[in-house]
């Protein structure tokens, strides 16, 4: 693998990540996070829909009017994604019946679109393909690890496996209710992006304006 | 998924030559990229359907099967099932119909079917469910020709969703044996602790019926005292969801009430069978 692919790849894992940095996907990371095993499932069905959109995509790329671009991309996408769902139904059908919605509403996630617009329109379909794959890993990433928090703390389970003996099951541990209500994924999220913006100082966003500073003398 | 520009452009694929912006390119393009997507989205949706089916299927009878008692994680789901007969019940009479087959019917969907369905009156409307349907299937465990317990769908609103579940009597028409809901979307800890197996075990062994006849049955708010009067009507609440546990009571009381099944256990009760 060359040093290029392995960047494409690499890349949105930590510097380039798509909720970390871009901040894009949140509402489904927010949504799914409550459990690792829909955290898990919907990591793969996102990256899947991703990866293969790009591809697809790309594919065309050279053929697709530009007046019309947006929604060939979004026809593209939607196939995909009530694919997924299709098989998720017919394969994995309790944890699709958990995530309800949140599948079909992949489609509107950004970070699909964002690629497919960003990426899979200017490059050939392999690297596209692997861009899809790495942008899904990354959103992977950050879901299974506020999925872990989740889990943990707001029903002292991991992938259903009880860690912590709940007071409710007679054990110790008082779970914490705020940890399976959306809110809590804000603030795990938050919480992240800060950790890694002070980790890697490069990812830290110019300020749009400067305070002006005004010193005694001047009239402001 | 589509890969057309990947030909070279010869006979009908002349179009590729064609200028991006031109709209007869632009017509072209958009027509090929849905009819792709739309045989490639059927084949799934149709090559999937009889594996969804199947899966949903067995998804409910595991839950009768559950409710009951007699499920354990790994059974064979349609093996322990096939103890189970079902019939049709008119609501209205209690008295058992043959006019339509029980192994198809589909009581969400008769629920919805304006030639199989009934408008419940506001003020009846205890479970805030709008419509029910004529008729319910309900599920008997039968010991030789004995009913040993009865399996009765039931449905109604909660905090953000209707909850669908089974109540499991016993032959008495009185006792509960269990309580489970299949599909709802409470929130996940607080009102989505009605699948805490810990709180569904609460539920065998208490009455539906008070001495006057009415629905007692209730999930009262906090937990129950152990030896008070009534404590055989009593289920703890669910900590943080007073809603959904008032949900909960109210559509016991609608299924179980007149409205409900209260004249097909009163026949039950009576003739047991």
């Amino acid at each position: 693998m060359d040093k290029e692919t392995k960047n494409i790849i690499l890349d949105p894992l930590v510097d380039n990540n798509p909720i970390g940095l871009q901040v894009l996907g949140v509402c489904s990371a927010l949504a799914v996070t409550t459990n690792l095993g829909t955290a898990l499932v919907m990591s793969l069905a996102l990256t899947s829909v991703t990866a293969f959109s790009n591809l697809s995509i790309s594919m065309i790329r050279n053929h697709v009017p530009s007046a019309i671009r947006i929604i060939v991309q979004m026809t593209i996408i939607a196939s995909l994604v009530i694919v997924v769902d299709q098989v998720l139904k017919a394969y994995v059908y309790d944890l699709s019946k958990q995530l309800s919605v949140f599948v079909g509403l992949i489609i509107t996630n950004c970070i699909v679109m964002g690629r497919a617009e960003a990426f899979a329109m200017k490059n050939p379909p392999g690297l596209s393909f692997l861009d899809g794959i790495g942008n899904g890993l990354g959103y992977s990433i950050v879901l299974m690890c506020v999925g872990t928090f989740r889990e943990l703390f707001g029903s002292g389970k991991l992938f259903g496996v009880e860690i912590l003996s709940t007071v409710n099951d007679g054990g110790w541990y008082v779970p914490n209710g705020l940890m399976l209500l959306p809110p809590s994924a804000f603030f795990i999220i938050g919480l992240m992006i800060w950790g890694v913006r002070t980790w890697r100082p490069a990812q830290v966003e110019s300020a749009e304006f400067k305070i002006k500073e005004v010193n005694g003398t001047e009239v402001a | 998924m589509p890969n057309e520009n990947e030909a070279k452009p010869v006979g009908a694929l002349n179009f590729l030559a064609l200028s991006n912006d031109s709209t007869v390119k632009t017509f072209i393009m958009a027509t090929l990229v849905c009819l792709v997507c739309a045989v490639f989205v059927s084949i799934s949706a149709v090559a999937l359907k009889p594996l969804q089916q199947l899966n949903k299927e067995l998804d409910k009878k595991k839950n009768i099967l559950q409710v009951a008692g007699l499920y354990q994680e790994g059974d064979d789901i349609e093996a322990a099932f096939s103890k189970i007969d079902i019939k049709l019940v008119d609501l209205a009479t209690g008295e058992y119909t043959t006019e339509l087959d029980p192994s198809t019917y589909d009581e969400r969907r008769a629920a919805k079917d304006p030639g199989l369905n009934l408008k419940i009156d506001k003020s009846d409307d205890l479970a805030s469910i709008r419509m029910r349907p004529k008729y319910m299937p309900v599920y008997q465990v039968k010991e030789g020709d004995i009913i040993k317990q009865l399996i009765l769908p039931i449905n109604g609103y909660g905090l953000w969703s209707t909850l669908y579940g089974f109540l499991a009597v016993e032959n008495d028409g009185q006792t509960i044996v269990g309580l489970s809901y299949y599909e709802h979307a409470e929130t996940p800890g607080l009102g989505g602790e009605v699948d805490n197996p810990k709180w569904k075990k609460m539920w065998a062994g208490k009455k539906i019926y008070g001495s006057d006849g009415e629905v007692a049955i209730n999930v009262i708010k906090g937990s129950v005292v152990p030896g008070i009067s009534g404590e055989e009507f009593q289920v703890d609440g669910l900590a943080g969801a007073t809603l959904t546990s008032r949900g909960v009571s109210n559509m016991l009381k609608y299924w179980m009430g007149a409205e409900g099944y209260q004249k097909y256990l009163n026949k039950i009760q009576a003739s047991g069978v």
